[in-house]
């Protein structure tokens, strides 16, 4: 807020500014550009869902009116009940699982950790929808393991909580990886030293360190299953959440506002979660110090032994599952014919959208890994490293942040709120492939942002100084150096882009239509039409397709890096 | 008095004019009331304790921090609401900030401007210049600390600028580098005659390189001076502290008995103007000051500023000692006495001896106890 009253130069908060350099204008320009792009296409959807929250179908102000409405039903409390008991059933199961996991990739001598780190994050490359077909492959109606949940048990709160399991467990990991990693020998060294045993240790050094980790983990996992629709709607049955709810207000009956009530009531828990990981960011940095000693971990047989017998455990599990979507898809008819077939990718001839569905998920990959890495990095480069228009970029930082707190299917209510209104100028892109960009691009804006703004962050602050001692041009700058020395972080922000605008459901299912519908949203229609094998196919493409890319990304980095070598050196 | 002419104070021989500089960020004032000017090719070092704000002016100067007040002046331009690009010098910073992914001849060549061989041309010749031809394919991570300093130096001074800005460009090097560093710096400076300002918190460095020192602290100009001036004759309590050993003794001072100690008189060279009506005063000389003698020569004791004192603590300080002597005369006062190796050996000097010594009236300098600011005003 200050900074923002600052950036505006009001009196008493302006902040005496260094002159700007001529060149520098083109920077605020194009700040302000960047700017205009995040309101038009973040913001202003985020306001737009607000309002039809407070205006009935008619499109009278009813203010409160519906909240209340809904909150009278007992419908919607059972609902929220639900949601509240998958989430924390689900935070409950993978927060030990993962923390074992990623207590054996950093803390043990145990063999084969990069295979079980690349096992673990295989979730990643999966729609949410997914881990539901394969459930239902396995212990569903037809299942090969049905006598574990009789009666058609797995549709409902068990095969919820197993899906969003395996889907949330490696964004679990990658948190407690990074608390666990930053652990300083000399406090174990010290504790050692003391007299205190590993029990003690694992008490009074380990978890404490953590804990931040812990409690991020937990909240990140809580918000992904009450904001997840993927897996309930294919899994769910008869289990009413809000999430899908939500969906069914919109897609179902139309009813915009109740949708947008409901949106806005999901997006509680996840400002919540946001506030308290900035909050909780904030102290574990004042945890770390620079003078700490990376603890290098120590063969021991039996823990090493046990840690990879856990992961083993864990690896299997999640490749059940995911290897189960993959061999029904190639399977004629489960489980009676197991012959192998190629006829479920015949997607022309089914309900879904077709092959065209899987084109348009490249085309769209594509676009929005392209549009997004150019957008999040001149972004985050004026955001970081110019002078010129300084609340531009202040709104650059703010705007930046915002998708983190807001779930997918919130912000493409949004979309259809916003963009949907005939008097908006914008309202051309509605319908078209370019909206479903735009909302992809401004859906994974904050990861891809903190990538960035890591990277830029990691070079000399001087380097702008002294070019403009030597007068040369910002623009040259950022061409001749920043950006060759940033790029492993620009190959790292596309392929974050590609696979995550390649998997996502949530909120790009309120924005398709026929002739823009995309392969994930193939998968829930043709799951919805009973074609579960089609579904199960498109899945896997899906799947193989995210993989391939990954591989050639990471094919790109290493030849990057192979070339680069001589001044990568340190 | 009616000036019949413009007077200007300026002259042909000033580059750089601080009139009245001062910072402020929030309630925390950086600097306050810094007026400096920089002669053309002379080499002036800001000398300061950490915090004291040399930094802060040197960006100041350099256009990446806008000052709260005052102005600058570059060649009788009023820069200080210019851009650092329409100033005009070179600078090298601490980290050196070198591109890692360019080349050593990229980088030097980096603000030049024109045809490609030019551009070959100055690098060659610069790179001759900093004594490391033949490395201007190598990239920055495979030079030493020592070879980047200079890199970076040569890249700031290709552009042939009127001032140099040093960002305490020695203080990330190990010591025997720091020191070769230093006389090729300023070996450098004399020979191309660019005026530069330095910025570093080692006196050693600014005793050795600058022409001129101006020492700073909280923010304000302690004393600007020749090395000499700044070691011989402290402005002020910090600058004396700041710069070299210094010992320091309480007296007192009266119209009637002078300056005494322990109540007996003491000479000094030069009475403080200002100390009448200062009770307390303190007493300041260098360890090395200090004069010992082999034996007693005569007269009373505490007479010409001679006593006896016992010799409590020897320490060796690579080339000379330091005694630590305690002189019961002067109420048990401890002094530090710097002797050489050829002195204490042939002194046959050795702990728990008793020896005569003099604090020599010209190296004598009084303080104001209470307010040091007052001090270094009243003896200006």
């Amino acid at each position: 807020m200050i900074a923002v009253l600052q950036a505006l130069g009001v009196p008493g908060f302006a902040a005496a500014q260094p002159p700007v350099e001529r060149s520098q204008r083109v920077a605020g320009v194009l700040a302000w550009g960047a700017a205009l792009l995040l309101l038009a296409f973040l913001a202003l959807p985020l306001v737009a869902i607000l309002g039809k929250a407070v205006t009935n179908q008619q499109g009278g102000f009813v203010g409160i009116d519906q909240f209340v409405e809904i909150a009278g039903g007992a419908h919607f409390w059972h609902a929220v009940a639900n949601s509240m008991a998958v989430s924390v059933t689900s935070a409950i199961i993978v927060l030990p699982l993962a923390y074992v996991f990623a207590t054996a990739l950093t803390r043990t001598c145990m063999p084969l950790k990069p295979l079980f780190r690349g096992l673990a994050l295989i979730p990643l490359l999966a729609p949410s929808l997914l881990p539901g077909i394969a459930l239902v492959y396995l212990f569903g109606n037809q299942g090969v393991l049905k006598g574990w949940f009789p009666d058609g048990g797995i549709y409902g709160f068990w095969g919820i909580v197993i899906a969003e399991v395996f889907y949330t467990f490696p964004h679990a990991l990658m948190i407690l990886i990074t608390a666990l990693s930053v652990a300083d020998a000399r406090l174990y060294e010290a504790a050692s030293a003391l007299g205190a045993g590993p029990v003690r240790r694992l008490f009074t050094v380990t978890l404490p360190a953590a804990r931040y980790g812990l409690i991020s983990a937990a909240l990140v996992v809580f918000t992904l299953v009450i904001v997840d629709f993927g897996a309930p709607k294919v899994i769910g049955g008869q289990y009413n959440v809000l999430a899908v709810e939500a969906y069914k207000q919109v897609i179902g009956q139309q009813n915009f506002p109740k949708g947008a009530v409901i949106g806005l009531l999901l997006l509680l828990p996840a400002v919540f979660s946001f506030i308290v990981d900035a909050v909780l960011q904030k102290r574990q940095r004042a945890l770390l110090t620079a003078r700490a000693q990376p603890l290098v971990p120590q063969p021991q047989r039996w823990v090493d032994g046990l840690s990879m017998l856990a992961c083993s455990a864990i690896s299997a599990g999640l490749l059940l599952i995911i290897g189960t979507a993959i061999a029904a898809a190639f399977i004629k008819l489960w489980p009676y014919n197991l012959a192998p077939t190629l006829a479920h990718f015949d997607f022309d001839n089914m309900d879904g959208g077709g092959w065209l569905a899987f084109r348009n998920s490249l085309k769209l990959a594509g676009i929005t890994a392209l549009a997004g890495t150019v957008l999040v990095f001149t972004g985050a480069y004026l955001a970081e490293k110019t002078q010129a228009a300084p609340l531009a970029r202040q709104l650059i930082r703010l705007f930046a942040m915002l998708p983190m707190a807001v779930p997918g299917l919130v912000l493409g209510l949004g979309y259809i709120f916003f963009f949907n209104d005939p008097h908006n100028p914008l309202h051309v892109v509605y319908g078209t492939l370019a909206i479903l960009v735009l909302c992809s691009v401004a859906h994974f804006y904050t990861t891809a942002h903190l990538t960035a703004v890591t990277a830029l962050k990691q070079l000399d602050g001087e380097f702008e100084a002294v070019a403009a001692s030597l007068k040369v041009p910002f623009w040259t700058t950022a061409w001749r150096v920043t950006l060759p020395v940033c790029l492993p972080a620009v190959l790292e922000v596309a392929r974050y882009f590609f696979v995550s605008a390649m998997t996502t459901v949530s909120a790009v299912i309120f924005l398709y239509t026929p002739d823009t519908v995309l392969a994930s949203v193939a998968v829930l229609n043709m799951d919805d039409a009973g074609d579960t094998a089609a579904a199960a196919g498109m899945a896997a493409l899906i799947v193989g397709t995210s993989a391939l890319v990954c591989l050639l990304f990471g094919l790109l980095s290493w030849l990057l890096q192979r070339r680069t070598q001589a001044w990568r050196r340190r | 008095m009616k000036a019949d002419f413009p007077v200007s104070t300026t002259t042909a021989t000033e580059l750089l004019r601080v009139d009245g500089i001062a910072k402020r960020f929030g309630e925390f004032s950086a600097l306050s009331g810094i007026d400096l000017t920089v002669r053309k090719g002379e080499f002036l070092c800001l000398l300061g304790p950490s915090g004291c704000g040399k930094t802060t002016l040197l960006r100041i100067i350099a256009g990446l921090e806008v000052p709260t007040a005052g102005s600058l002046q570059l060649n009788q331009r009023d820069v200080t609401r210019l851009p650092p690009s329409e100033r005009d010098y070179g600078i090298v910073f601490q980290s050196y900030a070198l591109f890692p992914n360019l080349n050593v001849a990229d980088n030097i060549a980096y603000g030049l401007k024109g045809r490609r061989e030019d551009k070959l041309r100055r690098v060659n010749e610069l790179l001759d210049l900093i004594g490391l031809a033949g490395i201007d394919a190598k990239f920055p991570a495979q030079l030493s600390g020592g070879q980047q300093q200079r890199v970076a130096l040569a890249r700031a001074l290709a552009t042939s600028p009127g001032l140099l800005l040093l960002d305490e460009p020695l203080s990330a090097l190990d010591a025997r580098v720091r020191e070769h560093l230093r006389r090729e710096i300023k070996a450098l400076q004399q020979k191309l005659g660019v005026t530069t300002i330095m910025v570093t918190h080692d006196q050693e460095e600014a005793l050795t390189m600058a022409d001129r020192i101006v020492v700073m602290n909280h923010g304000v100009i302690e004393q600007v001076g020749t090395p000499e001036e700044i070691y011989a004759q402290p402005a002020s309590r910090f600058v004396a502290d700041f710069v070299g050993q210094s010992n320091w003794i309480d007296a007192t001072f009266s119209a009637e008995a002078g300056v005494q100690v322990n109540q007996l008189g003491i000479a000094l060279q030069t009475l403080p103007a200002l100390a009448v009506g200062q009770r307390e005063l303190s007493l300041f000389i260098r360890p090395e000051d200090i004069e010992l003698h082999a034996h007693w020569e005569g007269g009373a004791m505490g007479e010409a500023n001679t006593a006896l004192g016992d010799i409590e603590k020897i320490e060796l300080l690579g080339g000379f000692y330091r005694l630590g002597i305690n002189v019961p005369l002067w109420g048990n006062l401890r002094l530090n006495v710097d002797v050489s190796r050829s002195t204490y050996q042939r002194m046959r000097l050795s702990p728990e001896r008793r020896v005569p010594l003099t604090l020599p009236a010209d190296k004598l300098r009084a303080f104001s106890k209470a307010d040091a600011a007052f001090g270094a005003k009243a003896l200006a």
